[in-house]
């Protein structure tokens, strides 16, 4: 009698998504698509140059181009007190720039016109007299004595550090040192990075004076952030703000932070009363939004001969641009480094960070990542590799070493999370099965013969997605937990809204599976609708792989809440008390005779007709969801290469994933989301960064330059799937959007750099690009990748 | 992004399109694919004043093998029509191992080969396949056609030597001394992308001979990288691994190089000397095993 | 109609020459004057309301702008409206037939081969062009055909696994 699971599209049903039915049309309903009576188009003025006094702007000529309503400065911003805004690492960024540009893409001026070929028009009439300054594109550039402070606009602000940082335990991890057999050590730069959606950041500001209400359609990963930023910043009162994020073109951290151009639309909607639209261009997005990465890694294993890891050191020199804008909860000044090695039953540890201001973007956005994770993770496995290395111990059975066992959950690691739940050993071994391990080193030894360099590398990581507990995770004070709201209508249809933001996700299919899978209702009568703050209840929005883990545990709490009332309308309905009352999927029948039953949607229908006396109609409700910790997923890839000793040119001849994010809600979903993270992954380690010359220009600046790959390059995927239940999430699940880019860099790193072990190179720095591969095979030395990228004859 | 404001003709024969170029005295561009021009103007590094769309012009979509085996391609034939053509690829082997690698296949639909020459990109894979093959480009101005040779017309980087009034309307390859073969490699790190080093070479072969050689490079210097003169160190002889080492050393010597963000210049010019090996090593090899 | 954005312009600005073109959409004639510098992209985005063409950089190399121009894919933001004139245009809401989906667009949902859905209508236009020429392809034919275009979500691996589904489903349909 109970209904089927799958069937309904409940709980591991790989069910075709909602969301395509628009898509595939080409009936989505991105910012973009959106148009207003009356609407006004805004294009920005961005600084030339990366660090420069601004002496002058002129912008009569701008005025004097027919179709331009509106041009903005940073001296007009000012005048309403908006030329600075708050950051969400307690810092302070220009809005437009008054004083100074400090990196190449900085907002000079907005002009407002009938059309934006017209506002670009007049955008280039504008005259700005800059005088340069001096331009710093590293930390150690920043750091140096005597170095320009960028930041002189802020008070005690006497050079160019932002933070010192310290965690761990110091004095147990010296003490791991003086105990070693053996130290090794790494040291590397995990370049900068940026998200690039396919869609860039937008924004249309409506204000209505009429009503007082300003409506802000815009490119937004979390709408109810924006809602309180924007009441803080614009003095607006928070009720007459409302932030609709319809369709988002992709984010992956891109469209977290709050940027420049949302504020000068929201200011220029104030003041022309029409609604004004802003869409970036590529380069727009790609030179000043929220970009990841850029840290210099630098640490030491203590290791027993044995093979046992005693203690790390690990430090970090983070590059942050102009403004430390990091999109991270408040408490932790490099994000969840700290995270490094939770995989591994290390006995001590202790992480120094410190961060500088540089002449480049601002950003430090969770990229696909659980603020910071990518980078805690890459030098995690580089420094595994490494150590392994040092040791003469096999890849895979260093690890196995020292992994942490199935039986040593609860475990607390070194810098104090607790993992809970995990069968690495298991992912391993499947994993080496299927690359074949077992026959590598012959095949890697007989290819060497013949002049090919043949390498495997290993990557395998837990990581803590989900952020977060209240008791540790805040953004800006406010903490991070989500909610969802559930409304069963009489005929048993429901629509149910959450605080994430879906961008390809597949919110509205996979909500609506969990609470078929709580409720029996079919996936298929279940509405999901996010993103419009007006109607959605709070959130902290999808970044960092925490929508599954907090809203969707908010979501199966809701929907337990209903189950729960519908429960004693069943009572009343068959007549006996609740206690003598069971539940199977979809239905309540009484324990002496399972025959004898209501359905959830007959209660549904009772809920509004047939309520026992006293209780309050209808059937809906509420739940906000504080997790009590983090969700571990594990991950372990394998990745194959040959590389070309002539041209440096590496080619992936096969990539193994092996992923266990607990109970998979959506199988077919949670496999997408491993592929697209490998290929963030591939990206990165061969070809995505962004670098800069000596006077700071951003080499990156547009899809020529900034390269991302395409089908034609990408490897294909083998997945493989284990699955340990989270303890402690409703339904088991564990986050997974960004496994497969926090842990697969190191893989294909690693591969490559085991394809060149025997010639004594211990690190390349991504992107491995052919010209750095051969560099390294030819001089058997390391590659940094550091900028400012040489350039010359 | 959005272009700058422009005037916009598409006149129906290249007569009036050659009037409009001489009436707007060195203002006007020549719109065909507009695969790299476009983009340029969107970007507005690139703002002419006026337009001269030829896609209308009758006749100018066409290639074709003539009887002594030279080649004539139209203003308009596009990077897909070489790509897909047995014909071409018999006749001249490298145009149809570097159509699949100009920029990616939607570009190639609408992507024109003389468009390409013109643009004189020193990326550019025409201009250096032209340049190997000692092709040359029909102009046509008001006062009628000449042919420049390919050496007189890429003269820089972005530079050819067309007049303002006139337009490239034909790219001649010249009839093979023998049999053509050749190859085209280019190392890019995704499809798409800017050449880091790209080698053309072309062979024309008596029997086992040599009986003309040309190579020239992209992405390798300021402009295309004319070493037919290093490559005709093979002209009457046979291939052997020694003279093949030889010519890629002096083919990767005449290179010039930048160090930028794809490599340092010593890099680049080791990729020439591999690719340069590796191309007359494989023409060698399949040589060998015809016979 | 108007030369650019006809929401906020009633006409194109005093002076500012526009042309009237005439190009056929998804079956329909449409008759429109535009000023020479409107992107072709610009033009069935915001003249014809046909938002399903997307743009996703300025460069020609994302292809989220791709449609069919006389059945060959192009890139429609490296294209001038005025270009179109007399030409015959395919974008992804003339995929679909008024009761059914085109197999291509099945294909993508039943792989999975979209996530944010930004470049899909590219690349089941790039797919159509492939499909038109080959009923047949191979897994790396497809790839090739779709080097053009850019995703970031999904890996490329279901987007080709959904090009080859609607193949089968339309070699069937064809016998």
């Amino acid at each position: 009698m109970a209904l089927d699971e799958i069937k309904i599209g409940g709980l591991g049903a790989s069910r075709r998504r909602v969301e395509d039915n628009r898509f595939i049309r080409g009936k989505g309903n991105y910012v973009d698509d959106i148009v207003l009576p009356g609407m006004l188009h805004m294009e920005l003025l961005r600084s030339p140059v990366a660090h420069a006094r601004i002496k002058s702007i002129d912008v009569s000529k701008a005025y004097e181009i027919p179709g331009v309503r509106l041009v903005l400065t940073g001296e007009m911003m000012a005048a309403r007190n908006l030329a600075w805004m708050p950051t969400l690492s307690y810092d302070t960024q220009a809005v437009l720039a008054t004083d100074k540009v400090r990196f190449q893409g900085q907002e000079v001026a907005a002009v407002i016109a009938d059309d934006p070929y017209i506002a670009k028009d007049a955008c280039q009439a504008i005259v700005v007299e800059y005088e340069q300054l001096p331009v710093i594109v590293n930390p150690f550039q920043a750091m140096e004595a005597g170095s320009e402070v960028i930041r002189d606009d802020k008070e005690n602000q006497p050079g160019n550090k932002v933070f010192d940082w310290e965690i761990g335990d110091k004095a147990a991890t010296d003490k791991a040192f003086a105990e070693a057999d053996v130290i090794s050590k790494m040291e590397l730069h995990y370049p900068r990075s940026h998200p690039s959606p396919m869609e860039t950041c937008g924004s249309i500001a409506d204000f209505n004076r009429a009503t007082g209400k300003l409506t802000v359609y815009m490119t937004s990963q979390a709408p109810h952030i924006v809602r309180a930023a924007v009441a803080m910043v614009a003095e607006l009162p928070e009720h007459m703000i409302r932030i609709v994020s319809p369709d988002l073109g992709g984010g992956f951290g891109n469209k977290v932070p709050i940027y420049p151009g949302y504020v000068v639309s929201i200011l220029a909607s104030i003041l022309t009363e029409r609604p004004v639209k802003w869409i970036e261009d590529k380069t727009g997005n790609l030179i000043s939004t929220g970009f990841g990465r850029d840290v210099y890694l630098q640490g030491e294993m203590a290791l027993r001969k044995d093979g046992k890891m005693l203690g790390m050191r690990m430090k970090t020199i983070s590059d942050h641009g102009a403004f430390y804008a990091d999109a991270q909860p408040s408490k932790f000044k490099i994000g969840l480094m700290h995270s490094a090695f939770a995989a591994y039953d290390l006995p001590a540890a202790h992480l120094e960070s410190v961060g500088y201001y540089t002449n480049k973007a601002p950003g430090g956005v969770a990229y696909r990542c659980s603020f910071r994770v990518t980078e805690a993770m890459f030098f995690q496995e580089r420094m595994v590799h490494a150590a392994a290395n040092d040791l003469g111990m096999d890849q895979a059975e260093f690890r196995r070493i020292n992994l942490v066992k199935d039986d040593m959950f609860p475990y607390r690691t070194a810098f104090g999370f607790l993992t809970d739940s995990g069968q690495y050993g298991k992912c391993l071994d499947i994993g080496m099965k299927a690359i074949g391990y077992d026959t590598y080193k012959a095949e890697q030894a007989e290819a060497r013969s013949r002049g090919k360099l043949l390498g495997i590398g290993i990557s395998t990581m837990t990581e803590p997605l989900g952020a977060g507990n209240s008791r540790e995770y805040d953004i800006l004070g406010i903490k991070m937990f989500d909610s969802a709201e559930l409304r069963v209508h009489m005929t048993g249809k429901a629509i149910l809204r959450t605080g994430a933001m879906n961008q390809g996700q597949g919110h509205q299919t996979t909500w609506a599976q969990i609470v078929a899978h709580e409720l029996g209702i079919p996936a298929d009568d279940v509405t999901v609708e996010e993103g419009d703050t007006d109607t959605a209840p709070f959130g902290m929005g999808t970044y960092a792989s925490r929508s599954t883990p907090v809203a969707g545990a908010a979501v199966a709490m809701v929907a337990r809440k209903i189950r729960a009332k519908a429960r004693k309308i069943a009572a009343h309905l068959l007549e006996v008390s609740e206690e003598d009352i069971e539940w199977e999927l979809g239905r309540f029948y009484v324990r002496s005779n399972k025959e004898r039953g209501v359905t959830i949607q007959d209660c549904a229908l009772a809920a509004y007709s047939n309520m026992p006396d006293g209780m309050e109609p209808g059937l809906e409700n509420n739940a906000y969801y504080d997790p009590p910790n983090l969700t571990w997923p594990f991950a372990a890839y394998f990745v194959k290469v040959e590389v070309d000793a002539e041209t440096g040119v590496w080619d992936v001849l096969k990539v193994v994933a092996v992923d266990d994010c607990g109970v998979r809600i959506n199988p077919m979903v949670v496999e997408g989301q491993i592929m697209g993270g490998l290929t963030e992954a591939y990206a990165m380690a061969s070809m995505q960064y962004q670098t800069y010359d000596e006077e700071g220009n951003c080499i990156g600046s547009n899809y020529m330059d900034y390269l991302l790959p395409t089908a034609w390059e990408t490897p294909g995927f083998e997945l493989h799937e284990v699955v340990t239940p989270c303890p402690h999430h409703p339904i088991g699940a564990k986050g997974v959007g960004e496994c497969a880019t926090v842990a697969g860099p190191a893989a294909f790193v690693n591969a490559v750099v085991d394809a060149l072990g025997h010639l004594g190179v211990r690190n390349i720095d991504m992107p491995m690009m052919p010209n750095r591969v051969y560099e390294a095979l030819t001089t058997g030395k390391d590659i940094s990748g550091m900028p400012p990228v040489k350039m010359g004859d | 992004m959005y272009p700058s404001r422009f005037g916009y003709e598409s006149p129906k024969t290249v007569e009036e399109a050659v009037a409009l170029l001489d009436a707007h005295a060195g203002e006007a561009k020549v719109l065909a694919g507009g695969q790299s021009l476009v983009p340029m103007m969107r970007l507005r590094f690139a703002a002419p004043e006026m337009i001269v769309d030829i896609n209308g012009i009758e006749g100018l979509r066409y290639h074709r093998v003539e009887k002594d085996g030279s080649i004539r391609i139209g203003a308009l034939c596009r990077h897909e029509d070489l790509e897909a053509d047995d014909a071409v690829a018999k006749a001249v082997p490298t145009i149809a191992a570097a159509a699949p690698l100009v920029a990616d296949p939607i570009v190639r639909t609408r992507g024109t080969f003389v468009g390409s020459v013109c643009h004189a990109d020193p990326q550019g894979d025409w201009a250096a396949t032209m340049t190997a093959l000692g092709g040359h480009i029909v102009a046509q101005g008001p006062k009628g056609k000449r042919d420049i040779p390919i050496a007189d017309f890429v003269i820089g980087p972005f530079q050819n030597t067309l007049a303002f009034n006139e337009i490239a309307v034909e790219a001649v390859i010249p009839a093979p001394k023998g049999v053509r073969v050749g190859n085209y490699l280019k190392l890019e790190r995704r499809v798409g992308d800017f050449a880091t080093a790209s080698v053309a070479v072309s062979l024309d072969m008596v029997g086992d001979t040599v009986a003309d050689a040309g190579i020239a490079l992209a992405g390798v210097g300021g402009r295309t990288i004319n070493a037919n003169a290093e490559a005709s160190a093979l002209i009457g002889k046979k291939l052997t691994a020694e003279n093949i080492a030889s010519v890629a050393a002096a083919v990767a010597a005449a290179a010039e190089p930048r160090t930028d963000h794809r490599g340092s210049a010593d890099y680049k010019r080791q990729i020439v000397k591999t690719f340069v090996e590796r191309i007359l090593l494989g023409l060698l090899n399949s040589s060998q095993k015809a016979a | 109609m108007t030369s650019l954005y006809d929401e906020v312009q009633a006409a194109p600005g005093e002076g500012v020459p526009t042309r009237r073109v005439t190009i056929k959409v998804n079956g329909d004639d449409r008759t429109v004057d535009v000023e020479p510098r409107l992107l072709l992209a610009h033009l069935l985005r915001q003249g014809l309301k046909l938002t399903g063409t997307h743009t996703g950089c300025d460069t020609s190399n994302c292809g989220a702008c791709t449609i069919l121009f006389d059945g060959r894919p192009i890139k429609s933001c490296t294209m001038l409206a005025v270009q179109a004139d007399g030409h015959s245009l395919e974008t992804v809401e003339g995929l679909a037939s008024a009761s059914e989906l085109h197999p291509i667009q099945e294909g993508f949902k039943e792989e999975h081969g979209l996530h944010c859905g930004f470049c899909t209508p590219g690349m089941m236009l790039a797919a159509k062009a492939l499909l038109d020429k080959n009923d047949n392809p191979t897994e790396d034919e497809v790839r090739w055909a779709l080097s053009g275009n850019l995703c970031r979500c999904t890996g490329y691996q279901n987007i080709v696994k959904s090009v080859l589904w609607a193949a089968e489903k339309m070699r069937a349909e064809a016998k």
